[in-house]
């Protein structure tokens, strides 16, 4: 019945979709069109049941909006004191109200029932093929796939904008504020379940075309589901005001064939594996502070200023923690500074990044110290706490 | 000529005021003033986003931007100038001498000032202002806010005690003080949602207050109310929060309902249609409005019975909106209409809440929400409720009432100018908003990419031509004060029936010492 009636209105409603969809001629197919108008139906079963719930509201609202505003119009028009000198008197009629009353109820029951439908679609996150763990820091995400049968593999997604094009110096490119330096990969055609939370302040986990818009909350941890039908790659940005850099933490999700997911899948197990090996290496100070650089320069620089001048954050150049005890330094690293937006990167780079960033931050900028630190010190430092 | 016949003179007269007309007017003046200032801090929001890229404020700015925007608008240019409207009209709608409880009136008011100085003053603190926006989510609000969250958290306690205060004023003044005869079935619209209105903010500014109370204690008195790692939970707040938020935006709608029931009948020189519906219709969306709070939260990972319910009961409240909406249209069916500037905004008012009542219903559909929700989406849609619903019900109000309150006719060019700019102004501000909410771009947000960037450039040109409207509308005001054309007809609009209009023009310091006889 609700199909049947959706259909009818939809020709009724012929002439309004034709003139709408001059608006939006071509944004839907694609992502990231200028003067898209409306939403967009992704790439999902469930994206595409909520879109279309979306517009079967919005049909509805239109028709009402056109009898509703009619008759306003109407009445200011033809009532207007110069062509109705006498207005009339009544106040008042029960039969009347009670039908505008029950009417608008009756309507509500077209929208309530698919409405209910899709959102026990949504809410069903049983068998799922994958699940991946995404948690929300400021200003990133971490992508961890839940593997049963061994080690997780887990890593970053940072915005890879790069600072000049935010600050207007450079030309923006397409992507600009929705790149980052690791997408996340997922399996085309496979239901991936995602378990989202949030290490600090909240976030929102927010994908257009998956359909999907889950809270992160620390402490706690919320499920959602996509199961895409396309391969392609996929925008979306953080949705809940979490500071900051609020506007500066995307999301991209690059949804690929199976085998090529293995592939990409089998190098990130190599590269752990490779850091796993590399803990017990011992690098040398040209090796550490190469590293350590580009360490920097993606989880550090935003805060400290590209060349440690500092920023948000303290200056590096200079500074008594970079220029001091060695312990301290990596104790600031490593546990951060509760309360401030200096966070613990104890649990967000691993031993060889620490060592390498902690390494490189004594002897650049101006820092002369000649130290370094080895894989198996912070290794160590952790384990003595 | 004694002293208590008029009004004193110099600064203490209006210090030490009891007079509801004096207390009335600055409540109405100290709104205009938060009402530019919660502007301005929108155009710079909107400087900002005129373009993509960073070029006139850096995130920690923009996002204090937003916040006080917030704060500012609604705690202190909406929700006090309808207190001020209540003070004035409600005395002189339902025939009484004055409100109930006077000295308490004064204090209501006093209090506001130095709290919002207090407030305003956050953002010139080390670490800046409040930045966590104007719901203030936990823990962005307490592990992780600005030391000044301390000062507004006292702020909020401030304008609470100063709201509660003022609800149990025109609660008392209602209640006891109606002219022999006037039974509550007789009152006018206008007074009959501020009394609904005044219950609700009894209600629920204690949960306010308590939501930052708690806020308070997370942040100096090791408490854990919304830290998961203490045993809190970061969710709660926001029940709490929206426990009072959604009632709030209630406060702020039902008063403006209340004027466009007074205006619409008064210029179509009809009676309100449906009198005793809307009185039904106006109860039921406040009980509703208690039920509701969740659909703030559909994203935030609720049980699914509960999410059925929110929308349920949320999308139950279009039946009762819808029902006023019909009554107003249906007073102006078969009237005789005049289209002076209250009319136009009141039309207005009606037309364009209506659109963000359809953008509501949309948003109540909670599978739908996984889309729209923090989006700016969800900005068009406030906005078209809260700009056009409430501050255009203000627009209307004052320039149906100025007459009286002044003994002045405002200019009616100036004041059709005033409308019609506004008008496009704000549909050129907030309708593209839609657009890229809907294509995704999400709200609180200081930068963009180039997809959003032709609806954002159109939103800030709009936005600019609404600010700059209201500079004309304070013209018009001032000047109706200083050179407006004397109006002595104790009813200046030819439709006007209820009490105010039958005392002179304009109001005397003192009205109804004797209570009106009710035909």
């Amino acid at each position: 019945m609700y199909l049947q009636a959706k259909r009818l209105l939809k020709l009724a409603l012929s002439p309004v979709l034709m003139l709408l969809s001059l608006f939006s001629a071509g944004a839907w197919a694609e992502t990231g069109a200028r003067w898209q108008t409306n939403m967009t139906p992704g790439i999902t079963e469930v994206g595409h049941k909520i879109y279309d719930l979306h517009m079967w509201v919005f049909y509805i609202c239109v028709v009402t909006g056109i009898v509703v505003f009619g008759v306003m119009f109407y009445s200011v028009f033809a009532y207007r004191k110069e062509r109705h000198q006498e207005p009339a008197t009544f106040h008042e009629n029960t039969r009347v109200e009670i039908a505008w009353t029950i009417v608008p109820f009756l309507i509500l029951l077209f929208m309530a029932v698919p409405a209910t439908k899709t959102l026990i679609q949504i809410y069903d996150t049983d068998d799922a093929d994958l699940d991946i763990l995404i948690t929300g820091y400021q200003w990133k995400w971490k992508y961890e796939y839940i593997n049963p049968n061994g080690d997780n593999i887990s890593f970053f997604s940072n915005l890879l904008t790069d600072g000049a094009e935010i600050a207007n110096t450079e030309d923006k490119g397409s992507n600009y504020l929705l790149e980052v330096d690791e997408p996340v990969v997922i399996p085309v055609n496979k239901k991936v379940r995602f378990l989202v939370t949030a290490n600090d302040v909240l976030h929102a986990w927010w994908v257009p075309a998956l359909a999907v818009k889950r809270d992160a909350i620390p402490g706690f941890i919320n499920e959602a589901w996509t199961k895409a039908t396309e391969t392609g790659v996929f925008r979306g940005q953080c949705a809940e005001l979490c500071g900051r850099n609020h506007g500066f933490m995307p999301i991209v999700v690059n949804v690929v064939e199976e085998p090529e997911y293995e592939a990409w899948l089998g190098e990130k197990q190599a590269a752990a594996a490779e850091i796993k090996e590399l803990m017990a290496k011992d690098f040398s100070l040209e090796e550490l502070v190469e590293r350590g650089k580009s360490v920097y320069t993606s989880s550090c620089a935003a805060c400290h200023g590209a060349n440690g001048e500092g920023g948000v954050g303290k200056a590096i150049a200079g500074s008594p923690i970079a220029t001091g005890a060695m312990k301290d330094h990596m104790d600031r690293v490593v546990h951060g500074v509760p309360g401030t937006a200096m966070p613990a990167f104890g649990s967000q780079l691993n031993e060889v990044d620490l060592a390498a960033v902690i390494t490189y931050q004594r002897n650049a900028f101006g820092n002369n110290m000649g130290d370094m630190l080895q894989p198996v010190d912070i290794y160590k430092f952790k384990k003595g706490q | 000529m004694g002293a208590h016949h008029g009004p004193a003179k110099g600064l203490t007269r209006w210090l030490f005021t009891t007079n509801h007309k004096d207390i009335g007017t600055m409540y109405l003046w100290f709104s205009f003033a938060m009402f530019l200032l919660g502007g301005s801090f929108a155009m710079i929001i909107r400087a900002e986003l005129f373009q993509p890229g960073l070029q006139i404020v850096q995130p920690e700015f923009f996002n204090q931007m937003t916040t006080m925007h917030g704060l500012v608008m609604v705690f202190g240019a909406i929700m006090p100038a309808f207190v001020g409207l209540a003070n004035w009209m409600i005395p002189l709608m339902i025939g009484a001498p004055d409100m109930a409880l006077p000295r308490m009136n004064n204090w209501s008011f006093w209090i506001l000032p130095p709290t919002f100085l207090l407030l305003a003053s956050t953002l010139f603190m080390d670490g800046g202002g409040p930045n966590f926006g104007w719901t203030f989510y936990a823990p962005l609000s307490t592990t992780y806010a600005p030391p000044s969250v301390t000062f507004f958290i006292f702020a909020v306690h401030a304008m609470g005690i100063s709201s509660i205060m003022g609800s149990i004023n025109i609660i008392a003044t209602v209640v006891n003080m109606r002219a022999p005869g006037m039974t509550y079935m007789k009152m006018p619209m206008f007074v009959w949602t501020w009394l609904i209105t005044a219950f609700l903010l009894v209600a629920v500014m204690p949960v306010l207050a308590g939501a930052v109370t708690m806020m308070l204690m997370d942040i100096h008195f090791g408490t854990s109310f919304f830290s998961a790692a203490g045993g809190g939970d970061p969710v709660l707040f926001q029940h709490v929060f929206w426990f009072f938020g959604h009632p709030e935006v209630y406060i702020i709608i039902l008063p403006a309902f209340g004027v466009v029931s007074e205006v619409i009948p008064t210029f179509s020189r009809k009676p309100l249609f449906g009198y005793d519906s809307m009185v039904y219709a106006t109860s039921s969306i406040a009980f509703l409005s208690f039920i509701v709070w969740a659909h703030h939260m559909y994203t935030v990972g609720m049980p699914i019975a509960g999410e059925l319910f929110f929308m349920y009961a949320t999308m139950l409240i279009a039946v009762p909106t819808a029902a006023k909406v019909f009554n107003w249209i249906t007073t102006m069916f078969k009237g005789s209409i005049t289209l002076e500037t209250p009319m136009l905004f009141a039309i207005a008012k009606v037309f364009l809440f209506t659109v963000g009542g359809f953008s509501g219903l949309m948003l109540a559909i909670a599978p739908a929400d996984f889309q729209y929700h923090d989006s700016y989406f969800v900005v068009a849609h406030f906005h078209y409720t809260m700009v056009a619903g409430a501050i255009f019900a203000l627009s209307s109000a004052v320039y149906y009432w100025i007459p009286k309150w002044t003994g002045k006719m405002y200019n009616e060019t100036m004041g059709k100018t005033h409308f019609w700019i506004s008008f496009i102004g704000f549909n050129l501000t907030f309708f593209p908003q839609h657009f890229v909410g809907l294509a995704g771009m999400p709200r609180r947000i200081p930068d963009y990419n180039l997809m959003f960037a032709d609806f954002n450039m159109m939103s800030s040109i709009g936005a600019f031509i609404y600010g700059s409207s209201q500079l004309l509308f304070l013209f018009n005001i001032v000047r109706t004060i200083t050179h407006g054309k004397p109006v002595s007809d104790p009813k200046v609009w030819e439709g006007g029936t209820t009490l105010e209009w039958t005392v002179p023009t304009p109001a005397p310091y003192h009205t109804f010492t004797t209570p009106p006889e009710l035909k």
